[in-house]
Order: structure tokens, then sequence, then C-alpha cells
């Protein structure tokens, strides 16, 4: 993955941004500068399913090593953004998209880039929880054994370390080389984050995460976020207003398909400068 | 809220009745059909006691010309068809067909004496004899011929122990001189044709006068010549012990005489079980029901099927199923992989798909036709002419020929169908979010289908395997062209090298059923043998299918989902 982000930091991030970018952001909050930046979507992105547009005009810079919540009422997108991240949406057929997304100033779409070693640096979690019908250990070691590492000792080694910081290693270490199916729905979305984690990738995407969880696995899933930015950079999806703010740094609000607000959490939610994001915060509509 | 109101029956519920029917009714012929079958199919290894029945002078239906006496065992009581009066008729297994020509009799009730259509007598001495030909003789010993001289009554004490157990001796020698015949001199032919095959290629398209002017290939021709004495002495030497243990077979004889005056002497060697069925208690009607059900299982058959048992046909059964599966489930497996997971849904595809779901329409004769022009003549043929030079050169052919390798694709080609229905909804099964999880990860692809969307669609796979299985294996009109048939000297599996013999014809059940019941001239004594068969073609694939479900139901609780 140093090819895909490292190398080409020098070159394309040190370009002059637009200057639309902070417009979003509002007077207050301080804009992600250049070094901080991690995934920026640039040149008014758009996305479309078809001949229906979906995503319009997005222009924002996500930080490295923060958690950034994209929120917005059902049907804005969010999912859809997420997912050009990691180019899952190109499992579709008839997509489209316009501009561009850039990955530690690698743009994602460059036809030279090879979508499985983007998908390696760029880990996903699922809304509903998606472990393979495999045994708990070979759930977290998936992505090294399809990229080839099958060293015992290696293997071993990241099942105990992705489970323990997933916080899922104290109930399931005797128990590893069972079926991971027979886990609830909390340890079941746990181990998904492990998987995650795995590889080491930079970046975690993480889909409504606790969408399916009672408040203690949602609690440990939230300290577990906490965790884990001091390593990866996440960007979450949430409906749960009280998430957004205990775990983001900074937050997006979208609006069919369109950034309407974003800057630091604490900002947007304590005096948010679009009506909208008024609204939609104090759950006035959404 | 009025009580009317709550008292409103839901709409549709008259369906559900609809709906109980269908399965009951689908269910009722399925039951009797297996029930029909079962009951006709083991009944026949139960012993049934012998009457000794007189017929009134006038009647027509003597069995012997000279006496209205005779003996036998019901196989069948009905009511005379026309008859509205409700008078029955037996239908009486006589056997001894060496003598009367025929082995079943039927008799009008009325036609017995007065006596004996109340109560049917049934002599304790009367003995049963399954023969080595002819099949069951019905008699009373006479005598003993032991050795040259030495003659031992029928009267005497321990004559029937005596008897069974030179029987049970000439049985063993049987089993030994068989053995012997089948493995060791089987070895020997084995080497001698491939040998007679060599020569034959050797001197191909060669008039005796060239192939005595070329001195080098004359040569040649006597090196082979030499190996094959060797093994001819060697053939000797066996056939020799083989040949001593069956005169051995000859050495004592029984004479018998049928309640109808004939009387006859047969070698011990003939006989395989000798009974006496009106004497048996609970216990040794088990025993004996237990050693026929084994024996129909285990044996080969004997006098063009009739007789004996059917091993060879379940084993070739068994083989070419086994075979069939192997062959058609990578190739239906990855057919429905490209299809479902690869291919670009298109006018293509669709045809394809089509395609695909009508081959299952196709008469299966026609695959037989099929298997006939592709693999024998083609592929068969290619490969003789590839590998097998001698073969080709002294026109026989090896491959090119109906085979079990070729029945088997054959049939897999035939069951491909349903490999590629189930697999396909098999794969359609697997939740698209496990697929993404997958790909997520950074898996490819094939890596995605490979590690994920398989394991988990694996018991569907197996469902697949059952239903072509059972579709195979029950298969019987296009087999007839490719390779099955009536009687094969030689199992497609055995202790000669190479072990497994893919070149050989085989025998199946149900080919056996059809020449057993269709194409016999004595269609009543093929009856029992029909159901019999029938039921352990059923048998063989219920367990087959059995075992596939095991599997299925391991794999499934493996990588069932759970409850959440
Ligand atoms: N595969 C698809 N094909 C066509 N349209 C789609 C597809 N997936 C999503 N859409 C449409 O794109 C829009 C955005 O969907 P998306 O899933 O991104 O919303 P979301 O913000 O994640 O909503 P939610 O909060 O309900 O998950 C919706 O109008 C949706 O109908
Ligand atoms: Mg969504």
């Amino acid at each position: 993955m140093t090819t895909l982000m490292s190398e080409p930091e020098t070159q394309e991030t040190s370009k002059p941004q637009p200057a639309d970018q902070t417009a979003a952001g509002s007077t207050e909050d301080k804009a992600v500068n250049d070094s901080e930046t991690l995934i920026e979507v640039k040149d008014n992105f758009g996305f479309n399913y078809g001949s229906t547009q979906v995503l319009f005009d997005l222009n924002l810079r996500i930080p490295n090593r923060k958690v950034t919540a994209l929120i917005g009422p059902s049907g804005c997108g969010k999912s859809t953004l997420l997912r050009c991240f990691n180019r899952m949406n190109d499992l579709i057929d008839g997509i489209s998209h316009t501009g561009d997304i850039t990955i530690g100033g690698q743009s994602i779409f460059d036809p030279a880039l090879e979508i499985i070693s983007l998908r390696k640096k760029v880990g996903m979690v699922f809304q509903k929880y998606n472990p393979f019908p495999k045994t708990i250990y070979e759930n977290v070691v998936f992505s090294l054994r399809v990229s080839g590492r099958n060293n015992k000792a290696l293997l071993d080694e990241t099942v105990e370390r992705s489970l323990r910081r997933s916080a899922l290693w104290d109930e399931v270490k005797d128990r590893l080389h069972e079926s991971a199916l027979g886990l609830s729905g909390g340890q079941m979305q746990r181990l998904c984050i492990a998987r995650a984690i795995a590889n080491e990738p930079e970046v975690i995407l993480m889909d409504e995460p606790c969408s399916a969880l009672d408040p203690i696995a949602t609690g440990k899933i939230e300290e577990l976020i906490d965790e884990l930015k001091t390593d990866y950079t996440i960007v979450i999806v949430t409906h749960n207003m009280q998430q957004a703010t205990r775990v983001s740094d900074r937050t997006a609000f979208f609006y069919l398909g369109k950034l309407i607000e974003y800057g630091e959490t604490t900002k947007l939610f304590t005096n948010p400068q679009e009506k909208r994001t008024e609204d939609y915060v104090s759950g006035r509509f959404g | 809220m009025k009580l009317e109101d709550l008292k409103q029956r839901p709409a549709g519920e008259p369906m559900v009745w609809l709906t109980a029917m269908g399965l009951a009714l689908g269910t009722v012929m399925v039951v009797c059909l297996l029930w029909v079958i079962f009951v006709n199919g083991i009944t026949v290894f139960w012993p049934k006691p012998v009457y000794q029945l007189e017929l009134d002078a006038n009647s027509t239906h003597r069995v012997s010309a000279e006496t209205n006496v005779f003996a036998g065992a019901i196989s069948m009581d009905r009511e005379i068809t026309g008859a509205d009066d409700g008078t029955r008729e037996y239908q009486f297994f006589v056997g001894n067909k060496d003598i009367y020509g025929f082995m079943y009799k039927f008799v009008p009730q009325a036609d017995l004496v007065e006596s004996d259509r109340t109560k049917l007598t049934q002599p304790k001495d009367i003995m049963v004899a399954e023969r080595l030909e002819y099949g069951n003789a019905i008699f009373y010993p006479v005598s003993m011929q032991l050795g040259t001289n030495e003659v031992l009554r029928a009267e005497t004490p321990d004559f029937t122990t005596k008897l069974y157990a030179l029987v049970e001796e000439c049985n063993e020698r049987r089993a030994k001189y068989t053995a012997l015949e089948k493995k060791d001199i089987g070895r020997i032919n084995h080497a001698i044709r491939k040998i007679d095959i060599q020569i034959k290629a050797l001197t191909a398209n060669k008039t005796t006068k060239e192939v005595q002017a070329d001195a080098a290939l004359t040569a040649q021709i006597d090196a082979k010549e030499k190996e094959k004495e060797k093994w001819n002495a060697e053939y000797e030497i066996l056939a020799k012990q083989a040949e001593e243990m069956r005169e051995a077979q000859e050495k004592d004889s029984l004479t018998y005489r049928l309640v109808t005056g004939e009387e006859k002497t047969l070698p011990l060697g003939d006989f395989v079980h000798i009974y006496q069925p009106n004497q048996f208690g609970f216990g040794d009607k088990v025993g004996f029901f237990v050693s026929q059900f084994w024996g129909f299982l285990s044996e080969n058959p004997r006098e063009a099927n009739m007789e004996g048992g059917i091993f060879p046909a379940i084993f070739g059964t068994f083989v070419m199923t086994v075979l069939m599966s192997i062959a058609v489930m990578p190739f239906g497996v990855l057919a429905a992989i490209y299809l479902r997971e690869y291919a670009k849904d298109g006018l293509f595809v669709r045809g394809v798909r089509i395609a695909v779901n009508n081959l299952a329409g196709v008469p299966s004769i026609v695959f037989g036709a099929f298997g006939v022009g592709f693999f024998i003549y083609m592929a068969g043929g290619t490969i003789d002419r590839l590998f097998f030079p001698d073969y080709v050169a002294s026109k026989v052919p090896y491959f090119g020929t109906g085979g079990i390798l070729w029945a088997s694709l054959t049939l897999a080609l035939m069951t491909v169908p349903v490999v590629v229905v189930s697999t396909e909804e098999a794969l359609a099964a697997v939740p698209r979010a496990v697929r993404e999880g997958a790909l997520a990860c950074g898996a490819s692809k094939w890596q995605t289908i490979q590690r994920v969307v398989l394991p988990a669609s694996a018991p569907g796979l197996l469902t697949g395997l059952i239903l072509a299985m059972a579709r195979g294996a029950g298969e019987v009109a296009p087999l007839m062209l490719v390779g099955v048939v009536k009687l094969a000297p030689e199992l497609p599996i055995d202790s000669v090298a190479p072990f497994i013999h893919l070149d050989y014809k085989f025998m199946h059940l149900g080919f056996h059923i059809y020449d057993v019941g269709f194409q016999s001239p004595d269609s009543e004594a093929a009856k029992p043998m029909v159901f019999a068969t029938t039921f352990l073609l059923i048998l063989l694939v219920v367990v087959m299918n059995l075992a596939a479900i095991l599997i299925r139901n391991h794999l499934k609780k493996k990588y069932s989902t759970s409850a959440f």
C-alpha cells in the first residue's frame, strides 16, 4: 500500500485546494489543513446510480487519525459516500461518478490502482454484522490469508492482538476454533471489527456499526473506536446524535446528497451554522 | 368492536386444506409404491411351507400326467378372474423344472379333493433344494451314494445331518475353486490376452509369408510365444487344481423322489442348499430369511440371472454412481459458478441457462446415443489410437467400446443440469453481505467465491449431488448403449492390477430389473427377483443419499446462521 498512499503524497496533496472546502466548514471551524488530510473528496464529487444522481458537489477533507462522523437523514447518501472510499460500489452495475477522491494524495479512481490493494488499506465494518461461515480464528485472519500470509505464528499473534483491540478476546479466547456464527450479535459485530483491523489498514469505514446492538455492546464499540483512533483514521456513519458527539472529532451533515455542514463535532452540535443542521441535530426532522 | 367482526374468518383458509390434500395424495402414492415393492421384495426370502395335495380325478390341472398328487408352496392366492362367486385359485411353486418343464402351476381351489380344500397338508419330511441348475427341487430323499460303493438310505437316523454336512462341504469347495478361477486364473487370462493382442498387433496387415520372411519379427513373436508358454504352464497347474476340486463335487450323490413318483440322482455338488421348510420354527425361519437375503446381496447370479444373488449388479451400480458423481460435481459446479458469478447477464447467459434447463428434458436414450457417438467412438477411439496402438492394430477396442467410464460420463452429462441448477440456487442464496465482507477484506472475486461463497453453499451443492445420484442410479435406457451388460464376467474393481478397470463392462440393478423382468422366458419365476432387485436398487439409492445427507447436515451445522 505504500504505493497507494505514502509515495504520491508529495505531488498531489501539495496542490492548492479549492476554496470551496472551507466554505462548508464555516468560519470558526479550523479547516483540515494539507498535512492533516488523509482522505480528500474533491472536484465537486458527484455519484450516480444509473441515471439517478445521489451525491452532489462534495468537497471535504477527512483528517488522519481522527474519527469523522457522517450524519444525515435516511437516504441522503452517507453509505454511498462511505462505500466510495473503498470502491465497494463497484459491485453495482451502472454506477458513475464525477470529481475525484484521494487517499493519501493518491486518486482511488486511478485506473492503474488495484482495487484489492485499496481495500486492504481501507477496511470496512458493515451496518449488519456479516461474519463468514468459518471459525472465529479464520474470520479474523481472513484478510491475511487472502494476501497469502499463512505463517502460523503471525496468524496466532494477529488473532490475539485484533481480538484484544476489539475487546472480544476474553470472551472468545477458549473457543477460537468454533464457528463464528455461534456468537451473539454484539460479539459478531466486534468480530467484524477485529477482522477489519487484522490487516492493519490505514482507514476503517464503519456504516452504522451499532444499529443492531444493545446499549452495552454499543458502549463497548464506542470505547473501541476511541482506542482505535490512535492508530487508524475512522469514518463512521451514524444515526445516533449522541454517538456522533461521543466518538467523533469532526462531523459532516448531509442532506439529499449534498454536504450541508462540516466541522468539529462540538461546534457543529453546539453552534451549527446552518438552519437545516440545527433542525436535524436538535431532532426537529430526519 | 362487535363480536361479529371478531368472528370473521381469515380469507384463504380453505386453501390450506387443498395444500394438505395435495401432500396427502402425493405421499399416499409414494408410500403405496414403496410398500408394494418392499413387501413383495422382502417376502421372497421368507420361507414358505410346502404342501402335498391331491387333485380331483377329473381335474385338468395336473402337474404330472401319471398322478393327481403334487407338492408345492403357494406363491399367490387370488380370486379367479371373471368368477363372481368368489371362487379362488392358487398359484403353486412346484419347482423341479428339469422334470416338469415348468415351475409354477395355477390350480383352482375347487379342483382339490374335498379334504385338501379346507386344510392343506404339510408333510414334515419333504425337502426343498436350491440347485445350481433348474432352480429349486421339492422332493423326498431316497438315498445317498457316498463314493463308489457306500449307500446311505434315507431311513438312517443321521441321514439329514450327514446330507447337510456334505452339501456344506461342497459349498466350501465351490467357493474355493471359484475364487481360484476368478482371481488367479483370471490374472493369467489377462496376461495371456494382452500377449495375444501384442502378437496380433505385430502380425497385423501382414501375410504369413511376409511374417516368415522378416527374421526380426519372427524372433519378436517367438519371444512373446515363449512368454505365453510360461503363463500357460502356470495356468495348467491351477486349472488342474480347480479341475480336481470340481471332480470332488461329483463324488457323492443324492437320489430323490418327487411326490409325483419320478426319481432323480444328482451329485451333491449340484446342490446349494437343502432344507425342510415344514420343520422350521420361527427362529429357523428368521435364520433362513437372513441367509437368503445375504446370499442375494453377496452372491453372483446363476442361470441367466434367474437365480443366485445380484452382487455384481449392486457393485456395478455403486461404482458407476460414484464415478458419475466424481465427474458431474466439479463440472456442474464450475459451470454454475461461471454462470452465476462471472457471466454478465445477457442474451447469451439466458440462452445458456435455458439450454441447460432443457437438457433435463431430453430423453435419456438420446444421451445414450450421444454417449456412443461422442464418448465411445470419438473419445474412446482417440484414446485407443493414441495410447493403445496394439489394441487398434489387433482390432480389439480397449476404450473404444462401452464400459463403466463411458457410462458414468454419459450419466454425468445427463445430470449436469440438476447440479448446475441447484448450485446456482445455492450460490444465489449466499447473502450479499458476506460477499461484501470478503471483498472489503481485500479478497479477490475468486478468493471470495473459493473461501466464503463455496463453503457457505456446500449444503446446497450436496443437495444437487443427491438429486443427481438419485436420477443417475435409477437410469437404464442410456446405459444399455454405453456399457451395461446382462452378465459381466468381472467386477470393475478387483484385485488384479490396475485394480480399477474403467474399460470394463458392468452390471447394473436397473438393467438387471429390465433384463430379468422383461427378457426372461419365465416371467412368473422372474417376478420375485424383479421385486427384490427393485427393492435393493431403492435401498442403494437411499443409502447413498443418506450418506450425502449426513455430510450435508454436518456442513449445515458447521455453517448455519445462528439465531440472534
Ligand atoms: N444499489 C442502488 N441502486 C440504486 N439506487 C441506490 C442504490 N443504493 C442506494 N441507492 C439510492 O441512493 C440514495 C442514497 O442511499 P444510501 O444508502 O447512501 O443512503 P443512506 O444515507 O446510507 O441512508 P440510510 O441512513 O437509510 O442508510 C438513496 O436514495 C437510495 O435509494
Ligand atoms: Mg446507509
